[in-house]
């Protein structure tokens, strides 16, 4: 057959097309994860994989199971919505072995994060210049962090006096 | 805040598109402009063009390989563009486009190209020595059937490969502004007629490019240069040019008509940011200067070489032009706040990755990919029939 003869290059072509489609499908195969697409458009074995990771956050309930003084103060402050581990950082080996220091947070930088003056912030959102405000003195000198307003319950838990 | 004005949300006032995202649909429209102008000789038959007809399927081809990088140097992580293809995500048409940019590529202008050259490279695998020999004998793909119905085979192949590369070429470069257009949260941006505009603005691009790469290609190469070629094309530009103009103009009317809540705001960073980039660079000197040069030939008697001069000064104009209206539309929709109450500023970096150096390599690495190609594959009939004298004793 002379036409296939004189269109011998087109199947050539057509070779040449279909080896590179096979030769993706191989490198499709092997390089997508099987488990790619199983809930959606992403690698369904990575939830599993992530959820075995060690947890680094004990929770707040765990936190109160011990400290029970203290979740009872900040739960009067305005600090009842603020976790433990918001500002004390994740504490999941204390919990599970209180022997282990978590450590004092550091208030110079802590306390800024949230309330260091910015407009930004909603108005009515306690904020302040640090420097004129507390002219490098620590501001746990005056506010008990757990309920940070100066008053009487402050006072009798060993905040400002 | 420095270069903000009003009220500006803050992730509005850094821009996250920069100038590479102007460059590639830039490029892309040079790639689709020059493509119509190539299919101009095969699928609408005017002959008068054919001299470019080789070189426009070149430059499509140089741009085409260029068109993705501003947006992989944009992005980042260059390798990971390949993820597109392994795990194609179907609701982002951003990565469909990858799959739009491979068909362009692969089944129309390589195989385009391959079929028209296939003569010559078949000559030229027997006639040249080394490195070129062996490249070229790879791409005749170990078939050096040059008998006359093969080489009628592949003219009617092509003829069908250019017919579907007509619709191919307009999809690929209004998908482009199908991005845009489809961007409902921005009304510079979210227009049905943005695939249209960007269409008709890619093929005035295209043709112009090639036109000036004719021109100077001839000038280099000490030969004359066919002004009943450049006379033909020079008109296909115009015309497409009126319908680019009356379709912005038409976009233009019908938002100062329809003066929804965006338009004030729009109106007045046309007025300020925009003045120079879009009415004095983009409507004035790309594009009514360009159209009346052009238009004056068509009714006065003047000679080649002025006409000559005419066409290198429009060619250029209309780059200009055509590369302002991507920055108007890329950077212009990013000025202005979602709040229609505040305008930021875009501050192009120099040496960056995405500064003012990269995209200068970035318009000219095509030009280079272009030499190399012409090199490799020349366009030139005189060239061919060397080639063709040379490997004659071989049969």
């Amino acid at each position: 057959m002379s036409i296939f003869r004189d269109a011998g290059h087109l199947f050539r072509l057509a070779g040449v097309y279909l080896a590179g489609t096979l030769l993706f499908l191989v490198v499709r195969a092997v390089v997508v994860p099987h488990s790619f697409g199983q809930y959606g458009h992403y690698r369904g074995a990575a939830i599993a994989e992530i959820a075995a990771k060690p947890l680094h956050f004990a929770g707040h309930q765990t936190c109160e199971a011990c400290h029970s003084d203290v979740a009872r103060t900040k739960a009067s402050g305005m600090h009842a919505h603020v976790n433990c581990e918001a500002c004390h950082g994740p504490l999941a080996k204390h919990a599970a072995d209180p022997s282990i220091d978590p450590g004092k947070p550091d208030v110079a930088t802590l306390c800024v994060r949230c309330h260091a003056a910015s407009a930004a912030r909603p108005k009515d959102f306690p904020q302040v210049d640090a420097d004129q405000h507390a002219d490098g003195v620590p501001c746990n000198t005056c506010h008990q962090p757990h309920s940070p307003a100066i008053g009487p319950a402050s006072a009798a838990s060993g905040g400002a006096k | 805040m420095p270069g903000v004005e009003g009220f500006m949300y803050p992730n509005e006032v850094s821009l996250y598109w920069s100038v590479l995202i102007v460059l590639y649909p830039y490029i892309t429209g040079l790639v689709a402009g020059a493509f119509i102008l190539a299919s101009l000789v095969r699928v609408f038959r005017v002959e008068a063009v054919g001299p470019t007809y080789r070189l426009a399927l070149l430059t499509a081809l140089a741009f085409l390989i260029v068109a993705p990088m501003p947006l992989q140097l944009h992005l980042g992580h260059p390798e990971r563009s390949f993820e597109m293809y392994l795990t194609p995500h179907r609701t982002s048409a951003m990565a469909m486009f990858g799959f739009v940019y491979l068909w362009y590529l692969m089944a129309v202008l390589t195989v385009e190209i391959w079929l028209d050259y296939r003569g010559d490279i078949v000559m030229m695998s027997q006639t040249t020595r080394g490195w070129r020999r062996l490249l070229y004998r790879v791409l005749t793909l170990g078939s050096a059937n040059v008998s006359e119905r093969a080489l009628h085979i592949d003219e009617r192949v092509g003829w069908f490969i250019t017919l579907i590369g007509v619709p191919s070429a307009i999809l690929l470069h209004g998908y482009v502004g199908f991005i845009f257009g489809s961007i409902k949260a921005n009304p510079w941006w979210s227009s049905p007629l943005m695939p249209v505009v960007f269409i008709f603005s890619a093929m005035v691009s295209g043709i112009a490019a090639v036109l000036l790469l004719y021109m100077a290609m001839m000038r280099l190469r000490r030969e004359p240069i066919d002004m009943r070629c450049v006379d033909t094309i020079a008109q296909y530009m115009l015309y497409i040019f009126i319908i680019d103009f009356s379709l912005e103009m038409l976009d233009l009317i019908h938002r100062i008509y329809e003066a929804d809540e965006s338009f004030r705001s729009l109106d007045f960073m046309v007025h300020t940011k925009l003045w120079s980039s879009q009415v004095v660079l983009q409507i004035c000197i790309g594009t009514l200067v360009p159209i009346v040069l052009v238009g004056l030939v068509q009714v006065t008697r003047l000679s080649s070489a002025v006409r000559k001069r005419i066409y290198a000064i429009s060619g250029s104009l209309t780059l200009i032009g055509v590369l302002a209206m991507r920055w108007n539309v890329v950077i212009g929709g990013q000025l202005f706040s979602k709040s229609f109450l505040g305008y930021t500023t875009y501050k192009m970096g120099l040496a960056t990755r995405e500064g003012l150096l990269v995209s200068i390599a970035l318009i000219i690495l095509p030009l280079f990919i272009l030499a190399a190609l012409v090199k490799l594959l020349p366009p030139w009939p005189q060239k061919r029939q060397e080639a063709a004298a040379a490997s004659a004793p071989a049969h």
